[in-house]
């Protein structure tokens, strides 16, 4: 009856994950005065933290034989592995080492998450949309140059 | 083009297995969904609809006829229901968010008279959600 449309359709899965982890915000290429200015408390030298809620959406072909593009199972061992280890309780500007030259911003985040992420191989990474507060939220789908980098 | 949103949620049972898999497969591929008795969600379904804002009525469609499409397709069919066993759409496919999701893009699609059908998102729990696009369309 109903005529075949999967080519018409797209699907993506999204997962939400959380970790907590401390940065501050400061640029080598600024002044103390530029970055007090620019950052506020953010550039507080003590540095503050935040909850995080990361959002992964990946798409891929439904499986048959399971309806899922992907085991969550396999999805959540990766961001467990690449991300929430690497930054779970963690100092981001002391402890990731990108954030040792680049400002550990959300955007610069949802960049190095996306990258990360990049690599799993059992789908395709669509978006990375990452939560800094309820309030403010960022997301990078992989069409900057520096993803490449 | 102007995106407009409605959400909704219902409640439902289902179980993943695959009768061409062995038992242990089954539990080993789909874990704790494979429990045989079954287990549920409370779901939340968002769907958008894009178009342009009629110059009358200034609406991309009426957001009552929205209500109602969602009600009879989606309400009706899932709210309180087996997905399994009572849904014949889904007759035969492991009811998994992914299927259950373009499911609902086949049954409202056809029925959104004003404006087109841009997203069905359909949230298992808050942490996991499936979304179904137009393919080319931006996310």
């Amino acid at each position: 009856m109903r005529t075949e449309r999967g080519s018409e359709v797209k699907i993506e899965l999204g997962r939400r994950y959380r970790f907590a982890a401390a940065h501050r915000l400061h640029s080598a290429r600024l002044s103390e005065e530029e970055n007090s200015r620019l950052y506020g408390k953010c550039n507080n030298p003590l540095g503050h933290g935040h909850n995080y809620v990361v959002e992964i959406s990946v798409s891929g072909k439904v499986d048959r034989a399971t309806g899922m593009i992907v085991n969550l199972a396999d999805l959540d061992g990766f961001v467990q592995h690449e991300v929430l280890d690497a930054f779970d309780h963690r100092s981001l500007n002391e402890e990731v080492p990108v954030f040792r030259s680049e400002v550990p911003t959300t955007e610069n985040l949802c960049i190095e998450i996306f990258r990360r992420v990049r690599a799993f191989p059992l789908a395709k990474l669509e978006r990375v949309r990452v939560e800094e507060t309820s309030n403010n939220s960022f997301e990078y789908a992989g069409d900057d140059v520096r993803s490449d980098s | 083009m102007v995106l407009l949103t409605r959400k909704i949620e219902f409640s439902a049972s289902h179980r993943y297995n695959n009768p061409e898999l062995s038992p242990e497969e089954n539990v080993r591929v789909f874990g704790k969904c494979n429990n045989p008795h079954g287990h549920g969600h409370n779901y939340t379904l968002e769907v958008t609809v894009a178009g342009e804002p009629d110059p009358v009525t200034g609406m991309v469609l009426d957001l009552s006829e929205l209500k109602k499409i969602l009600e009879r397709e989606v309400m009706q069919r899932m709210d309180h229901r087996h997905l399994n066993y009572e849904v014949p759409e889904l007759a035969g496919k492991i009811p998994t968010c992914e299927n259950v999701a373009r499911v609902i893009w086949d049954l409202l699609e056809p029925k959104i008279a004003q404006g087109t059908l841009h997203r069905v998102r359909l949230y298992e729990s808050a942490d996991l959600f499936a979304d179904c696009y137009r393919n080319g369309a931006k996310a």
